[in-house]
């Protein structure tokens, strides 16, 4: 166990409850906006008070509410990467790493090593708002290194920056993190941050942690609409379910055929590399609506062929592809996905 | 010409100001944190003197620090000091008038400080009183300065409270506004348009003084 987090907090409408373990390694917290995840970093940190539960990090209880116990941040040893970096405006590059150093006996030796590190040198006198984007972020990683902490929090680290300088500094926090060598957790909505720099994914929805595990387990086989839909299916669909083998998809008007299932579905999600075109089980008959152009491909939006106006079905094709009117898709019982 | 006006009304100034610098940051700070309700009937409460005409300041002052009201009596008569009529007495006068200013330009600043800096400091291990002197009050410097600097001009120019609290005694509580009004008072028209240059003179000192500062504070940005 490293670090244990079973808190829960009451914000006006908003009820935050959240629990999970991470162990020596990279976890991802993943949710869309407003469903806790800043809250619950805030909260292992110590900026934020839980109403009730505990904190314990390597053992050490960083807040526990029955004993009374609440760690200052000071004292937490808990290293927070803030969005925007949060350097101190009045302070060179320099003077804001020395800001972070607790063994003020080494300050000088520890600094020097740090900017040389971090590739900052030549930057030291220089005040934030005189360097690019990727140097302050790692000012603010060099700051918060050299405090030496137990647990490192980065909080949506890139969502500031353009695409192809945010795949740059995602291989610098990379490298970060491996010499760093302890638990990490990454706050963040975007899905291919968390494949590249993650072991294990928590989907949050609403203040809870709906699903938590290996990252693949939790992208291939995703156990919440929320995870499905973070996870990056396009198409999920709320079912009614018939019998243990059969369900009807609201969406797609049709009934078809899934692996035993013995617990009740209420969506499911479809795994793309699955599905064929043509004929097969669980065929269902498409009217092209509309093609969207992407870089690479095209994705066909496409309605059921009964007249009901129901749900699209989203298929991902070849530029060069051939496009009919009416597109047959089978669904083979493993592409469905039953989701609670 | 005796120049003591000149000197009591920068001594008065000073010595104000620079206890208000302090009661107004403070005062921002804690009460920026407080919930709404006590915030807004604190707010009003603390910036009245800054839209009460200076004599009614005046007049509420005096019945709190008068020789024969309650703190003023006991303060006579426990340590025999009287607490009007001195030239420092000035100092309560101009304390109360110019506190406003520094108060809500300082909360102002504060509030438009990001806290996620003091957050970070916080996770960093800094302590609480580094944060608030060596991140906050330098973040939101320029609102402090001009907070002072108002404060101090406007301290300089105090005559409604002072003139009730301490009078006008030439070489002992004459300001260089009490000394204008007493030399107009007695039709001593030259040497009180002496003293009409001497304070316009300071005024437009002060002003350079604001300006200049804040033309060396515009950051330089080194373009990449």
């Amino acid at each position: 166990m490293a670090l244990l987090v079973d808190i829960e907090k009451k914000l006006g409408n908003f009820y935050l409850k959240t629990k999970f373990e991470t162990n020596k390694g990279v976890l991802a917290l993943l949710g869309s906006s407003g469903c806790g995840k800043s809250m619950t970093l805030k909260c292992i940190a110590g900026i934020e008070k839980p109403d009730k539960g505990k904190i314990i990090l390597n053992g050490k209880v960083l807040f526990d509410s029955d004993k009374h116990i609440n760690l200052p941040p000071q004292k937490r040893m808990v290293g927070y990467l803030f969005q925007q970096y949060a350097l101190f405006p009045n302070m060179t590059v320099e003077q804001n790493i020395i800001c972070g150093v607790r063994d003020k006996k080494h300050r000088n030796e520890i600094l020097k090593q740090t900017i040389s590190l971090m590739r900052l040198n030549g930057m030291e006198k220089r005040y934030s708002h005189q360097i690019s984007g990727g140097q302050q972020q790692r000012v603010a990683l060099a700051r918060i290194l050299v405090s030496k902490p137990e647990l490192l929090l980065l909080d949506e680290p890139f969502s500031a920056l353009d695409s192809h300088l945010r795949f740059e500094l995602e291989q610098e926090v990379r490298d970060v993190i491996q010499r760093f060598g302890k638990d990490v957790i990454l706050v963040t909505h975007n899905r291919d941050e968390v494949f590249h720099l993650c072991n294990d994914i928590a989907i949050m929805n609403n203040g809870m942690i709906e699903d938590i595990g290996e990252k693949h387990r939790v992208f291939l086989e995703p156990k919440t609409m929320e995870s499905a839909i973070l996870a990056g299916y396009k198409n999920i669909s709320p079912v009614k379910k018939i019998d243990n083998e059969h369900i009807y998809s609201e969406k797609w008007d049709k009934i078809l055929k899934i692996n035993k299932c013995d617990y009740d579905i209420k969506n499911i999600c479809v795994k793309m590399s699955n599905v064929s075109i043509g004929n097969g089980e669980n065929e269902i008959e498409f009217r092209v609506k509309d093609i969207i152009e992407n870089p690479s491909s095209i994705t066909a939006m496409l309605k059921p062929i009964s007249d009901k106006d129901i749900g699209m079905f989203y298929l991902e094709l070849e530029k060069d592809a051939t496009i009919t009117d009416k597109i047959s898709v089978a669904i083979p019982k493993e592409a469905i996905l039953p989701l609670k | 010409m005796d120049w003591f006006p000149l000197v009591n009304s920068l001594r008065i100034a000073l010595v104000s100001t620079v206890i208000i610098f302090f009661l107004g940051i403070f005062s921002a700070y804690y009460i920026s944190k407080l919930p709404r309700g006590v915030k807004g009937a604190l707010d009003v409460f603390l910036t009245m003197p800054l839209v009460l005409p200076p004599t009614v300041v005046g007049y509420i002052l005096l019945h709190i620090i008068g020789p024969r009201r309650m703190f003023g009596s006991w303060m006579l008569s426990t340590f025999g000091v009287k607490l009007t009529m001195n030239w420092w007495s000035a100092i309560f006068a101009t304390a109360v008038v110019i506190f406003p200013l520094m108060y809500r330009t300082a909360r102002s600043a504060f509030e438009s400080f990001d806290e996620t800096l003091a957050y970070s400091g916080k996770t960093l291990g800094l302590s609480n009183t580094f944060i608030f002197w060596r991140i906050r009050i330098p973040v939101c410097k320029q609102g402090i300065i001009a907070g002072t600097v108002l404060a101090f001009a406007r301290a300089l120019g105090e005559y409604g409270a002072t003139s009730m609290v301490c009078g006008y005694t030439p070489g002992k509580t004459a300001t260089i506004s009490t000394t204008v009004y007493q030399l107009w008072r007695t039709n001593n028209d030259e040497l009180a348009f002496k003293w009409v240059m001497v304070n316009i003179a300071m005024s437009a000192v002060v002003l350079i003084a604001v300006n200049m500062f804040e033309k060396k504070k515009t950051p330089e940005r080194i373009k990449k």
